[in-house]
């Protein structure tokens, strides 16, 4: 029982109708890329031209996907071991934390990743690049994260590759990346690029985020501390998906005494 | 109090060259129940661009309560269970088609009391979309729950049928109009 002179406030506290309590997550639209990003042509027949309806978090947005360990093969995590051979290139470990945006690790969340070969191919049917295919790279890879948002993959740097999308376009060398998160609305689906490239002034992709220091955070870290001598180089590359609104119960906690 | 808040890593496209061996197409994406399930239902359809062209390297992703309208995790507070994986998954082919076997999905009730209608929440990915889009399949013969839904009925009349789907022999077919006279609604989500 709560003493009835306190200044409580009912209708923060009092459970909802339905007795269902929801977290809600925090919108982020100015840390993404606008649909229609006119200098990337594949665009323009692509992203809707209606806008967005804001669509409230029910128990659909809040859950999604806890997919397990039973996704996750021996060498997933390493794209160097996937074949009978290494494949050629630079190896390279990346890592890193999948966090929320209130610098909560992420715990047993898939991550998965694809990429072109060191000579910027993939091994895709769709890929003209006249670069070699590497019979020892397949290109893809996955792991959880651990108890605290950590993982870690062992690669070959990709090398940049050329595209259509305007005269002599190049994509910067970059990672692709899949997230699920804990809940539908922590989805997300990105690429990770490497420090210092000289090819980001003119890729569209990149800079169809518009906020710089947004583009930042999609920009790996070369750390010296974690390579392995004689072996492997490192670049660190923490994942930010988006965090929970306080609650009303937090609210109330630090009121408590 | 939390510290900082941290800013989110944007969203990039899925791009052209996603379907790898290995990758993330996997090989029972669209089987979100094997086809002796009791009830299992076809959803499929394509996804079309702004010339009404099928886009032939897209991803469709679903996610979805049980039939009794549960989830397997651990913010759905009702502290009912299910095994039921939720999560579809499926590419799209050269004739822009995508398809995903599951069960339909039972009501769900709201935090204020309402009941929304039985949905499947959907993400798209394309080369050409920077950032996914989400929409939602509700199904046809489900008038009277569709008109109390309170994401359904907020939605322009003029676009509510864009996210209802046709049923047809053995399931249900919803397009995907990424552009277009009959665009469909998509959300921010
Ligand atoms: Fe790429």
């Amino acid at each position: 029982m709560y003493p009835k002179d306190t200044a409580y406030d009912v209708a923060a506290t009092t459970p909802a109708p339905s007795g269902l309590v929801l977290p809600s997550y925090k919108r982020d639209e100015s840390s993404h890329p606008a649909l229609d990003t006119e200098e990337y042509n594949s665009t323009h027949l692509r992203a809707p031209q209606q806008p967005l309806q804001v669509l409230p978090h029910y128990l659909t947005e809040v859950t999604g996907p806890l997919l397990g360990h039973d996704r996750v093969g021996e060498t997933d995590h390493d794209l160097t071991a996937q074949h009978a051979g290494e494949p050629l290139g630079e190896r390279i470990i990346v890592s890193g934390r999948v966090l929320d945006s209130d610098g909560k690790p992420v715990p047993n969340t898939l991550v998965e990743i694809w990429q072109a070969n060191s000579a910027g191919r993939y091994e895709h049917s769709g890929d003209r690049h006249p670069a070699p295919l590497d019979p020892n790279f397949s290109g893809t890879g996955r792991c959880l994260t651990d108890s605290d948002g950590f993982y870690k993959f062992i690669t070959i740097k990709p090398g940049a590759y050329p595209w259509r999308n305007h005269d002599n376009a190049w994509r910067p060398a970059h990672i692709h990346l899949s997230l699920f998160g804990q809940a539908f609305t922590q989805r997300l689906i990105t690429q990770m690029y490497f420090p210092g490239d000289p090819l980001f002034y003119q890729d569209p992709i990149f800079n169809s985020v518009r906020d710089p220091k947004a583009r930042e955070r999609m920009i790996s870290r070369f750390d010296l501390d974690t390579t392995v001598p004689e072996w492997a180089l490192s670049y660190k590359f923490d994942i930010v998906l988006r965090g929970r609104e306080a609650t009303p119960f937090e609210d109330d906690e630090e009121d408590d005494d | 109090m939390a510290g900082d808040t941290l800013g989110t890593t944007p969203s990039q496209t899925v791009g052209p060259f996603f379907a790898l061996s290995g990758g993330i197409l996997w090989e029972d994406g669209p089987e979100v129940v094997g086809a002796d399930e009791p009830g299992a239902i076809v959803v499929h359809g394509r996804v079309l661009d702004g010339n009404g062209d099928p886009v032939p390297d897209a991803v469709v992703e679903t996610w979805q309560a049980d039939s009794q309208g549960r989830f397997d995790h651990f913010d759905d507070s009702r502290g009912e269970s299910t095994s039921f994986r939720g999560f579809g998954r499926c590419g799209t082919d050269p004739e822009g088609r995508y398809w995903i076997r599951t069960v339909k999905p039972g009501t769900l009730p709201t935090p204020d009391g309402a009941t929304e209608a039985p949905h499947i929440d959907v993400t798209v990915l394309a080369r050409g979309l920077l950032n996914r889009v989400v929409t939602r399949i509700y199904f046809p013969e489900e008038q009277e729950a569709n008109a109390a839904d309170p994401v359904l009925s907020t939605v322009d009349a003029g676009r509510r049928g864009t996210l209802i789907a046709a049923a047809d022999s053995g399931g249900y077919q919803f397009d995907i109009r990424l552009q277009g006279d009959d665009e469909t609604l998509f959300f921010a989500v």
